[in-house]
């Protein structure tokens, strides 16, 4: 079985802060981590890996300084690193980052399975691994939060809802994104670290995915991005106390108050 | 402080830093009032590699020695001792096989030691014999192909979940301190059982338990080096394992100073934090200079013992005895920096002060480290008057 997991570096959420002037994200002086959702498409990946006796392929696209979260993959015990790296790539929103990804995916041999976080912490729109399984063609489940069974070319899984969960069957190859209930990832052991030190991440460029480059970086991009504001917060919230009857009563009151 | 670790010393001290604050510390309050032996968290350690980081390469580990044990130690003991002493007593286990075993023994029960899925345990005290060892009363027979062992180990620290035992025990009685040796013994062996675990002061997570052995027989391959080394095997074990109580002490002494720093910074009395207040800053800076003072000295007696110079016990029993003396007098002060609050157990300085009193007692107590440091100190002087 031949697992590739996509994942993204990203700034540190816990950094991130919003120059209030331009409503961009600082990003300078912001450590650079793996998309913490990621982590749990990689604890996935290789909890198949070691079931299945299989391979996990860690695929990223992004600067080269990116080249470091597939490091961090490799300390965790995937087997190679992909990175997607290139002048022509920049500037790419979820269309073109989906239609590389794509083309990367193919490179590979023989994928089983791709497995996607839920969402990027910076751009939160859950959109590349929807994106990446329509160019491939393939089919795909979201918010996955239990893979129940795998085999050959099929496979079940539960997926996540707001009032519970879907039992989803899907023939493979098929992209997965997982939210974190999904597992706990694991941290990298001592071995594991000392072996991504040593290992060689091949760089991949457009011309050799075959790509084109007018559906690249921001060329292939048709988002654009009107503004970005930090929300204003309106009201506070006021915690109720007392009995369970007490508090019906004080919350009654409140809202006919405001009726 | 700057220590000027290596690439891979930095690495080790940052993974064990990692799974002490994200593993340990939710759990630490939750061990010690459940007094739960850690399975898990060891297996976590244990896939970390870091049961590897002081064992030989060709044994399944990573090549370092008692200074990487001691740095992992540390770290594991600013969140909770009585994890950080079940991880430390495996290479208290483990020590008397590295030093004396042969390498058919090395090569048996090494890589599993290394991998983390065996721990082992030391067997030394007995009700009547603690600081006296000479005072054992074990016994381990030969009988054809193998011993037979009978007798009472006292308060082994991971008796019971270990599955490695060094017991030393007394071969010929009419030898005196040369008179005893010491074996493995491996957990399931008939005649191996243990006590139940007893209830503590602090490092409530590890265990303690008594190790009784009746008509335990185990075979002859299973001495270590050879009759008549037991004590001599256990003086050099704890030359190589008493820097890492110093780690212990260190490790919960910064853990405390850290909790006290915060607070102070945030408790506000007199419409002040209470870190403005002379009298807290002074507390501070001593309990915070003291700790480094005691860092200093176990780093060096870890370096010592790992450099392969001669003699190395008054340094060990140097850092074992200061950093303990320390963390036991920071640990008191942390209290006090935190008040009645510091008093209460939801919050983690009064488990700390607990867990610090253990170090002023293993592995020897502190009259019998200031002993050894003062027998040392004579003989030195002796040696150089006699040139
Ligand atoms: C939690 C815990 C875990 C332990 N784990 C292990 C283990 O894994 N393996 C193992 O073998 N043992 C273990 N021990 C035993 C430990 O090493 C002994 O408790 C210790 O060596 C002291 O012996 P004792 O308690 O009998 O005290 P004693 O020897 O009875 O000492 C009592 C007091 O007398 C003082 N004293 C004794 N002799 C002298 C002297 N000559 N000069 C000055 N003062 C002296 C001591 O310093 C102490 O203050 C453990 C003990 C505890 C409490």
């Amino acid at each position: 079985m031949h697992i590739v997991v996509c994942i993204k570096q990203v700034p540190d959420p816990s950094q991130a802060r919003i120059d209030r002037e331009t409503g961009l994200v600082i990003r300078e002086g912001v450590d650079k981590i793996i998309n913490p959702y990621d982590l749990y498409a990689l604890e996935e990946s290789l909890r198949l890996k070691e079931a299945h006796d299989g391979q996990v392929t860690a695929l990223s696209m992004g600067p080269p300084s990116a080249e470091d979260v597939l490091k961090d993959a490799v300390a965790m015990g995937v087997d190679h690193g992909v990175l997607l790296s290139g002048r022509d790539f920049a500037g790419a929103d979820t269309l073109a980052t989906s239609y590389a990804l794509a083309l990367a995916v193919q490179k590979l041999e023989s994928v089983d399975l791709i497995i996607c976080g839920k969402q990027a912490a910076d751009g939160d729109t859950a959109q590349v691994g929807p994106g990446l399984a329509a160019n491939l063609d393939r089919p795909h489940v979201t918010e996955v939060r239990k893979i129940r069974h795998i085999e050959e070319d099929k496979m079940v899984v539960e997926r996540l809802t707001d009032t519970g969960y879907e039992v989803i069957r899907l023939s493979l190859p098929a992209v997965i994104t997982v939210v974190k209930e999904i597992n706990e990832p694991r941290i990298p052991g001592l071995r594991g670290m000392m072996r991504a030190k040593k290992a060689q991440i091949p760089a991949w460029d457009a011309e050799y995915i075959g790509a084109d480059p007018q559906r690249l970086g921001l060329k292939g991009s048709p988002t654009r991005v009107w503004r970005t504001f930090e929300p204003t917060r309106h009201g506070q919230g006021e915690m109720l106390r007392g009995t369970a009857g007490e508090q019906a009563v004080l919350l009654w009151e409140k809202l006919r108050g405001r009726l | 402080m700057e220590y000027f670790l290596t690439e891979e010393q930095q690495m080790i001290k940052e993974l064990a830093a990692r799974i002490a604050e994200e593993r340990v510390k939710p759990v630490a309050a939750e061990l010690d009032e459940k007094e739960e032996f850690p399975w898990e968290i060891m297996s976590i350690l244990a896939e970390a590699d870091l049961f590897r980081v002081w064992v030989p390469e060709e044994y399944g580990g990573l090549g370092g020695g008692v200074f990487e044990q001691a740095l992992v130690v540390e770290e594991l003991s600013k969140a909770c001792s009585g994890v950080a002493v079940s991880y430390a007593a495996s290479g208290l286990g483990a020590f008397p096989i590295l030093l004396y075993g042969s390498e058919e023994q090395k090569n048996r029960y090494m890589p599993d030691i290394a991998s983390g899925k065996r721990l082992a345990a030391f067997a030394l005290t007995e009700a009547d014999a603690g600081s006296d060892v000479s005072a054992i009363a074990t016994t381990a027979v030969k009988d054809g192909d193998d011993y037979v062992l009978n007798g009472t180990k006292q308060w082994i620290t991971n008796a019971g979940d270990a599955e490695i035992y060094v017991v030393i025990a007394v071969t010929d009685k009419s030898k005196g301190a040369r008179g005893s040796s010491a074996f493995i013994v491996e957990k399931g062996t008939p005649g191996l059982s243990f006590g139940k675990k007893e209830k503590k002061l602090g490092i409530r997570a590890s265990s303690t338990r008594e190790v009784i052995l009746e008509n335990c027989r185990i075979p002859k391959e299973n001495l270590l080096g050879r009759e008549g080394l037991g004590f001599v095997v256990a003086m050099k074990t704890f030359d190589k394992t008493r820097p890492g109580i110093g780690a212990q002490a260190v490790g919960i002494a910064q853990g405390a100073l850290d909790v006290a720093v915060n607070y102070a910074r945030e408790r506000v009395q007199f419409d002040q934090p209470i870190s403005s207040f002379q009298g807290v800053q002074f507390m501070l800076a001593d309990m915070a200079t003291q700790t480094e003072a005691a860092r200093a000295l176990v780093y060096s007696a870890a370096k010592m013992a790992d450099s392969g110079v001669g003699n190395i016990s008054k340094a060990a029993a140097m850092a074992k005895l200061f950093a303990s003396d320390v963390c036991m007098k920071v640990t008191v002060d942390a209290v006090q920096v935190l008040g009645g609050y510091g008093y209460m157990r939801e919050y983690p300085v009064e488990k700390m002060m607990r867990d610090a009193k253990i170090t002023q007692i293993y592995e020897g107590t502190n009259q019998i480290q200031r002993s050894i440091i003062a027998l040392e100190l004579v003989r030195e002087a002796a040696r150089k008057s006699r040139k």
